[in-house]
């Protein structure tokens, strides 16, 4: 049986079906129609979309630097290079996190001129320790996506533009940083969806995403299981967009290199 | 060269050209000479040192040492041979049009987009002037209706013609072909040499590497014939493939007959 209704599917849908009302009607939600609780979610997935992107795009804008350092940098700027996403990749994101709250968030205080910039109301938050510590990641992790991406792309190309006379800044720009990007965006599809879920670690550094308000309602009411559900749901739903987004910028260039 | 009363001037000057990588000696001084509307056609063996001494006429190559000029211009070179003046590289360069064996079109770009490149983004020509210049090459090579494809979608052959057409945008004052059919399926490689012919035929410039003896016969001025970089011999076309005088030489055309 061919075609979107073969019998395996209406199976497969009935028993999906199944679950979600069971789910729907066995389980405790009344949590859900409280206002304050309503209010709170939303600011949790607000919170853990605006990290997301955030950290992703600044993370790319360091990882580009990185990757051409060490694809195509003397070694005086590819050694370190290599050196910091050597640091990143191989120790865990929380440490990382940490090490930046509690290193640089207690050495903060201790030093006058910043406790008395205008920096300081934003510096004495935990957001902005969380923001560095993902974007470092995201740097570390694609600095080395980007080198091989930069690496992959056909000399011959180069080599067009070169002897067509293009300075070299406008080579980086129009030829080399738009191929590599290309080559990198399945890889990069996929790192998001990574990078969303390292997102919950903020809640260790008391950054209020989803998952630190999900906590916080299980505490409050008690209803041990159903705030994970909602989790479940949550960062489901935003890995679906960042897998449709990624595979609708793919599609806009014809991707195929003879 | 020609034999004109009134010498056109000069396009392409070479003075011995030498060329090292590392101990490998690859040109041992050569030289070559291009006025305006010349057809010079390098043939030799592989390994003779010839896409090398194609290459260093627009410094894709660093020469060990030698004198190059472009159209009167002297290429200001330190010492080692290296070029002391990026800018001056890059604007002479633009006037030179290179195709490669490998086409090299840039594979993010469409066809319109390959031919406009340079001259939006770095000659810095109007766009619908440029857009309207590459639509008449495109006509011309063959390729009008082939102007939104990626090279990706095209044939070798059709991917070398758009080549050609996006060199020809930067509106050059030479050409520059290496080896411009070596990459292509037997069946393809007429329609490209159509194309370089009709270039030759309306007096462009052109210094051209090739394994295509026949066709060096018939469009080239001048040939150059190149053994372990150094110039064996060279001649009009008739001279050196009709009563060729070096030993290699013989040999050569007898082997790529």
């Amino acid at each position: 049986m061919q075609g979107f209704w073969a019998p395996r599917r209406i199976v497969m849908a009935a028993i999906a079906a199944g679950i979600v009302v069971w789910c729907v009607l066995a389980l405790n939600w009344t949590w859900l129609a409280d206002p304050k609780y309503q209010g709170l979610i939303l600011q949790g997935i607000w919170t853990t979309i605006w990290i997301l992107v955030v950290t992703m795009v600044l993370g790319m804008l360091l990882a580009i630097p990185l990757g051409l350092a060490q694809a195509a940098g003397p070694w005086w700027l590819a050694m370190p290079a290599a050196g910091f996403c050597g640091l990143i990749r191989g120790t865990p994101l929380l440490l990382q996190l940490w090490l930046l709250y509690y290193g640089l968030g207690s050495l903060f205080p201790s030093i006058p001129w910043i406790r008395q910039s205008d920096l300081w109301p934003i510096l004495r938050q935990a957001w902005p320790y969380a923001v560095l510590a993902l974007s470092l990641s995201v740097a570390g992790y694609e600095g080395e996506v980007m080198r091989g991406a930069f690496k992959g792309v056909p000399h011959g190309q180069l080599e067009a533009a070169k002897a067509m006379g293009m300075p070299r800044f406008t080579i980086f720009r129009r030829i080399w940083l738009p191929q590599a990007l290309r080559r990198v965006l399945p890889t990069l599809g996929g790192e998001t969806v990574l990078q969303m879920k390292a997102t919950p670690l903020v809640a260790t550094i008391t950054v209020i995403d989803i998952y630190a308000v999900s906590s916080r309602i299980r505490q409050d009411t008690f209803v041990v299981y159903e705030p994970l559900l909602l989790l479940a749901v949550v960062y489901m739903a935003i890995a679906g967009v960042i897998v449709l987004l990624f595979r609708w910028l793919e599609n806009r260039v014809p991707q195929k290199t003879a | 060269m020609k034999d004109t009363a009134a010498p056109s001037p000069e396009a392409i000057r070479v003075d011995e050209l030498h060329k090292s990588f590392g101990a490998h000696h690859v040109l041992k001084g050569v030289s070559l000479r291009a006025c305006e509307g010349d057809v010079v056609a390098i043939i030799g063996g592989s390994g003779s040192g010839k896409s090398t001494m194609l290459r260093c006429i627009n410094f894709l190559e660093t020469p060990s040492s030698g004198r190059i000029s472009i159209g009167g211009e002297d290429v200001a070179m330190r010492p080692d041979g290296s070029p002391l003046n990026r800018k001056q590289i890059e604007r002479l360069r633009q006037s030179l049009g290179m195709v490669f064996q490998s086409f090299n079109l840039w594979t993010h770009r469409t066809v319109l987009e390959n031919l406009i490149e340079v001259p939006v983004h770095v000659l810095k020509t109007p766009k619908d002037e440029a857009i309207a210049r590459a639509r008449k090459l495109l006509a011309r090579v063959g390729l009008a209706e082939k102007e939104g494809a990626y090279p990706a979608f095209m044939s070798g052959g059709q991917q070398q013609r758009a080549a050609i057409a996006r060199a020809l945008c930067m509106e050059p004052r030479a050409m520059l072909f290496d080896e411009p059919t070596s990459a292509l399926d037997p069946e393809l490689v007429g329609e490209v040499l159509q194309v370089i012919r009709g270039l030759a035929d309306e007096g462009r410039t052109m210094v051209l590497v090739t394994h295509e003896m026949k066709f060096a016969r018939e469009v080239a001025s001048h040939v150059i014939y190149l053994h372990n970089g150094l110039i064996e011999e060279q001649g009009p076309p008739d001279q050196l493939f009709g009563a060729p005088k070096s030993e290699r030489l013989k040999q050569f055309l007898k082997s790529v007959a």
